[in-house]
């Protein structure tokens, strides 16, 4: 299919028809609220169920049951918007229910601001609800890479039978790139008998489905989290994604960033370069799982001298990276998060400092 | 000889947690008859609220989801909304639906969803040991109103049927009670009515039941039979409040 111009929140509203996904509910927010206007456009058009909820917060849970039932579904949001739905990822994660929530997110914390930021790192890979969950988390880079990973994100949600996340940020969102949907990421919906009420009837079954989180026998409470755990730990073995930049080079310095920023580090390292610098970029494209064993090992080359996680936040993926790392070089960081994207020339100000 | 009274095939054998004197089960017996009578136990589900009323999912023999405190209409919204052909029902108790539950109730019958709701007004918090509901009496005792409810600080009880019947949108809601034999017939009627409207796909459907807890009101059974009686049915009048055209 041929390259066609869309805004990036556009493209992931038509990545998830093209995944399969008929049902998306959703409350406005800036800056991704023109998901749910293409989307209120186009899935009546495909036979499928546009809402507009009353709130964040109600959408969540409009989100659980629809995923409860057993059908493909999908929200977008943006920071404060995923405060709110926190509550229901948590309580979607523990009844192992399989859901897209979108973050395009902007400054906070508070209300912030409207502009691109990267501050919900912790939220999306370390909680935001509560208690022992994980969602597994998706950074993409650009418009076309959004479109692969919400495409993706409804294989690997059924595959885990846990809510998936794609970080994305106002940049992303608000960005005209050419993009194509690929018609191979398109997968056929899992079997859901086992667990979904999607009604007796409709599985010939005699034996009723329970969607539920309460657990009041610590035994049965302990069972399920270690169910959880064994995903998540499943996760960490096959699901890890990043790519490494300018790394067959004997690097002196290794970045580590992601999504918008790291186009921005990229750009640093080929200006770099004309200078005779070699600096490497390790780009997590999974938030969670973190490829932890990559960064370990790009940060051990022998030419490394320092690790620098350069973010548009004030410093919360470098906690991975240090605990990766191993203490075994340097770990710095550099990051803005007002709205205002770090320049390449700031960035090769801050590397050249580093040496 | 025929069989003049037998157990709901919808309501399963598990032992119920509710109090001696408790209405709970009254009612979840109504709504298993009515999924019998209706024939729509094997595409029915159920969302349990937060409350008493938790583990409804273990007393019905249906599909059933389990919500957050208050959201049992939203997932209800979401279920119903991707499957249509499925009969959905919130269960829902006065802290849940009428406190923290308030936005999504209104909105789900705002927007006409076809899903029905049964709403325990017992005008107390049960599971969490008595504390103040937004429909508790004015001079009510309660765990976190040890005085009784000073309305000059915490309003005034909130009908939940007069507020959703005010809604424009077409709907049925009803308020019923559960203390006397001829309301208990009544309250089974208006819920097979409002299943009824769901399987035509006509409206929301709402069925508020005055309902008693013995327990946390600190009375005997027969008391607080009487007491709601005495006491809530002056204030909470049974009725219909919007019945579809």
């Amino acid at each position: 299919m041929a390259k066609v111009l869309m805004k990036g929140n556009e493209a992931i509203g038509e990545a998830a028809i093209r995944a399969g996904c008929k049902n998306y509910f959703a409350y406005p927010i800036t800056p991704q609220s023109e998901v749910a206007e293409y989307l209120s456009k186009r899935l009546p058009e495909e036979g499928g169920v546009f809402l507009q909820g009353e709130s964040e917060v109600a959408v969540g849970y409009m989100i659980f049951g629809a995923a409860g039932a057993g059908e493909r579904v999908m929200t977008t949001s943006s920071s404060p918007g995923i405060s709110l739905m926190s509550e229901a990822l948590s309580y979607i994660a523990a009844a192992q229910c399989p859901a897209v929530f979108v973050n395009i997110m902007r400054g906070g914390p508070g209300l912030g601001g409207i502009l691109p930021s990267q501050g919900d790192y912790f939220q999306a890979t370390k909680g935001g609800g509560h208690g022992d969950y994980h969602l597994l988390v998706l950074a993409p880079d650009g418009v076309q890479e959004a479109v692969e990973m919400t495409m993706q994100a409804f294989t690997l949600a059924e595959k885990y039978r846990n809510p998936v996340m794609i970080m994305g940020d106002g940049l992303i969102g608000q960005m005209m790139e050419p993009v194509e949907f690929p018609d191979g990421l398109k997968t056929e919906p899992t079997n859901k008998d086992d667990w979904a009420t999607n009604g007796m009837a409709h599985r010939k079954s005699k034996k009723r489905n329970l969607v539920k989180s309460l657990f009041l026998d610590p035994t049965a409470l302990n069972d399920n989290n270690l169910a959880l755990k064994a995903k998540y730990a499943q996760m960490k073995k096959e699901e890890v994604q990043y790519e490494l930049v300018n790394a067959d080079t004997d690097y002196q310095v290794l970045i580590t960033s992601y999504g918008t920023m790291s186009r921005v580090c990229r750009t640093a390292i080929d200006m770099l370069k004309e200078d005779g610098i070699q600096v490497a970029m390790l780009r997590p494209k999974t938030l969670f799982p973190f490829p932890e064993k990559a960064v370990f090992d790009a940060s051990g080359k022998d030419s490394c001298q320092a690790v620098i996680s350069i973010e548009m936040s004030m410093g919360q993926m470098v906690e991975d990276v240090e605990r990766c790392v191993k203490g075994r070089r340097p770990v710095e960081f550099y990051g803005e998060c007002g709205g205002d994207i770090p320049s390449p020339e700031k960035i090769i100000e801050i590397i050249k400092a580093l040496l | 000889m025929a069989k003049a009274f037998s157990r709901p095939k919808a309501l399963s054998t598990t032992h119920t947690h509710y109090c001696p004197g408790c209405t709970h089960g009254i009612v979840h017996r109504l709504v298993a008859e009515a999924i019998d009578d209706l024939g729509i136990q094997e595409k029915t589900v159920g969302i349990a609220p937060v409350g008493c009323a938790v583990l409804a999912y273990n007393y019905f023999d249906c599909d059933f989801q389990e919500a957050a405190h208050g959201r049992a209409p939203a997932m209800a919204t979401g279920i119903k909304r991707v499957r249509p052909d499925l009969m959905v029902f919130t269960y829902q108790g006065d802290g849940d639906l009428a406190s923290i539950g308030m936005g999504e109730i209104i909105h789900a019958a705002n927007r006409g969803e076809k899903f029905t709701t049964i709403f325990i007004n017992n005008a107390i918090y049960g599971m969490t040991g008595g504390q103040m509901a937004p429909t508790t009496m004015p001079g009510q005792r309660a765990t976190t109103a040890p005085l009784g409810r000073d309305t000059a600080q915490t309003g005034m009880p909130i009908r939940m049927a007069n507020l959703l019947g005010e809604l424009v949108t077409p709907g049925y809601v009803t308020r019923q009670a559960v203390l006397k034999p001829q309301q208990v017939n009544k309250a089974k009627k208006a819920i097979k009515q409002a299943f009824q409207y769901q399987m035509e796909n006509r409206c929301f459907s709402f069925v508020e039941v005055i309902s008693t807890c013995p327990t946390n009101w600190g009375m005997t059974p027969g008391d607080a039979l009487k007491w709601a009686e005495d006491t809530l049915l002056p204030y909470y009048e049974l009725g219909d409040y919007k019945v579809p055209e």
